[in-house]
């Protein structure tokens, strides 16, 4: 990662050289292999297809990536920390506090068998240690700074009977409470429809801007990356292919994000048969076009 | 509520007043409300709608998948019941959403493609089976796997075999291809475009992907709420010109991240 577009002054999170690896019967598979790249105060998106590693890599950062998988890295830094040097306590202390993450699909990430306000409730008083009735109150809050309506009342709902995004907005409301600087959101609105999911990233952009936190946007959506993140990152087979300005994605150099992009029916394009990508054995093994600037 | 089914003289499919209701008396779900629309034949009618719109409710009567409608449903000119024979699944075939869901995961793809032969008593199965794995785009080399050892589009392409392979007249597609890659996605949307051209189908395509639907469609419908909003071409999608405000909201919203359109987001329900 160059310090041209992150800057290493205002990063939050650096990583170098991480690298995935599970270890099989049938022998080491490389989820990720030797990625590099830093998050500041902005909305960085990391775009790949099925298998290339981008969920593999926002995990890492948590380090909740389970045996037999293995992360190792030569340096993960976080606000002047290496993650990969702390013990298992202190990890506990970021993740969700300072580190929080949200993942696709609120119908598995919440507890069917609590209601909505308990669940908010408990993430607050295991990061604070305040009184339930401070938890509540601060539930109610960040419900409504997640646009729902009636607060109140959705405290006392059970998951089953809130919608998609609402749940999904309730998961991003439990996952700000503690205020954190880096949120890792793993597909947070593909589950929802394309309105909801407008008004749901709306929510995270605004807390981008104003509690100036750092965002990690794992997608496998072009467009919505584009015109939502300030920086991409394009993953394949493990790798970084590519680093560019969000804005500047469809002048993407790399075949790969070419061929990604090419392969997109657009609406502002007149039909007829889709480019189909042909992929090439060296783009496992070439450098990165992110790294021509290094 | 506004319908121009024109889909020129004798369309090959017709769809009036079509109703569904689920649940009993006292928990009424009214899922589709007095749908009606026309496909002619050789065309490719889209029907696009966010998640409980009544899409796929549409189709699954049409297909005969639910049987608890009312209103007409006529294929050619003949009128349709609840129940459906052998005749009306040779001339029509459904592919669905989940390529991991739709096969049988301990039958071989020879298997899964031989069934519909041997159910409608059709002669020269080997050939039959041989033949439209090549024009799926897949070699005989697939025929005796199992569809755990195939990847999400080559299932896709199974799944599309096994539709064709009854030779039927009209595809009902259900967002076949929201759960691929979008590299797939092309090779799949790009195989049943030249499907379609060389054999003469006709396709009712239902999806929440408006981009999917101006690439692959002649028309669509726009449904909420188990309605039918608005019914245009895709030229008029392509302009931007939907005269509903709800298909504006939505073509907006799919032209990706906006923060001041986000803002102005209404709710239709």
């Amino acid at each position: 990662m160059s310090g041209a577009n992150g800057g290493k002054d205002g990063a939050l999170l650096t990583v170098e050289d991480l690298s995935v690896r599970f270890h099989t019967r049938t022998g080491i598979v490389d989820a990720v292999r030797n990625i590099s790249f830093s998050v500041g105060r902005e909305k960085v998106g990391i775009v790949g297809e099925s298998g290339s590693g981008k969920t593999m890599t926002g995990r890492s950062v948590l380090r909740l990536i389970r045996p037999p998988g293995e992360i190792t890295a030569k340096r993960m830094e976080f606000d002047g920390q290496d993650l990969l040097k702390l013990s298992e306590k202190q990890m506990r202390d970021i993740r969700g506090d300072r580190i929080s993450m949200v993942m696709q699909d609120p119908k598995y990430s919440l507890n069917p068998v609590m209601t909505i306000g308990e669940q908010i409730a408990e993430a607050y008083r295991v990061h604070t240690g305040a009184s339930s009735r401070d938890a509540k109150t601060r539930a109610v809050e960040m419900l409504a700074a997640v646009k729902i309506r009636d607060p109140e009342r959705v405290l006392s709902l059970y998951p089953h009977e809130v919608s998609g995004g609402m749940g999904q907005r309730i998961m991003i409301a439990m996952m700000l409470i503690p205020d954190p600087d880096l949120m890792i959101a793993d597909e947070p609105t593909s589950a929802l429809d394309v309105t909801v999911q407008m008004q749901v990233l709306a929510i995270i952009d605004d807390l981008v801007t104003k509690r100036g936190m750092g965002l990690m946007f794992v997608s496998h959506d072009l467009n919505l990356v584009a015109s939502f993140c300030d920086r991409v990152i394009i993953m394949y087979a493990g790798q970084i292919v590519e680093t560019c300005k969000a804005s500047e994605l469809d002048q993407a150099q790399h075949p790969y994000t070419r061929g990604l992009l090419n392969s997109l029916p657009r609406l502002d394009r007149e039909p007829g048969p889709l480019p189909v990508l042909e992929r090439q054995e060296s783009w496992k093994t070439e450098p990165g076009v992110d790294a021509y600037f290094k | 509520m506004p319908i121009s089914s024109d889909a020129g003289p004798m369309p090959l499919i017709s769809v009036t007043d079509l109703d569904v209701r689920f649940g009993s008396d006292d928990e009424i779900v009214h899922a589709v409300r007095g749908v009606s629309f026309n496909v002619a034949e050789g065309e490719t009618f889209g029907l696009v709608g966010e998640s409980g719109s009544g899409k796929s409710t549409v189709l699954r009567a049409m297909s005969g998948l639910n049987a608890d409608w009312t209103g007409t449903i006529e294929i050619g000119g003949t009128r349709l019941g609840r129940v459906r024979g052998k005749p009306f699944y040779k001339r029509v075939q459904m592919v669905f959403q989940d390529p991991y869901g739709s096969l049988h995961p301990r039958h071989t793809v020879d298997r899964i493609l031989s069934e519909p032969c041997q159910i409608h008593g059709m002669s020269d199965i080997d050939n039959r089976v041989r033949e439209v794995l090549i024009a799926v785009g897949l070699g005989p080399t697939f025929r005796f796997r199992y569809p755990h050892q195939l990847s999400g589009g080559q299932r896709q392409r199974v799944a599309i075999a096994r539709a064709l392979i009854l030779e039927p007249e009209i595809l009902l597609l259900d967002e076949p291809t929201s759960a691929l890659d979008v590299s797939v996605q092309a090779e799949i949307l790009n195989l049943l475009q030249r499907l379609k051209q060389e054999r003469g189908l006709t396709f009712v395509l239902v999806s929440h992907d408006l981009a999917v639907v101006a690439h692959m469609c002649d028309r669509l419908a726009v449904m909420n709420a188990g309605r039918i909003v608005e019914e245009l071409t895709i030229a008029q999608l392509r302009a931007s010109e939907p005269a509903e405000a709800y298909t504006r909201q939505l073509l907006k919203a799919s032209l990706g991240y906006d923060r001041s359109a986000a803002a102005g987001m209404e709710s239709f329900d």
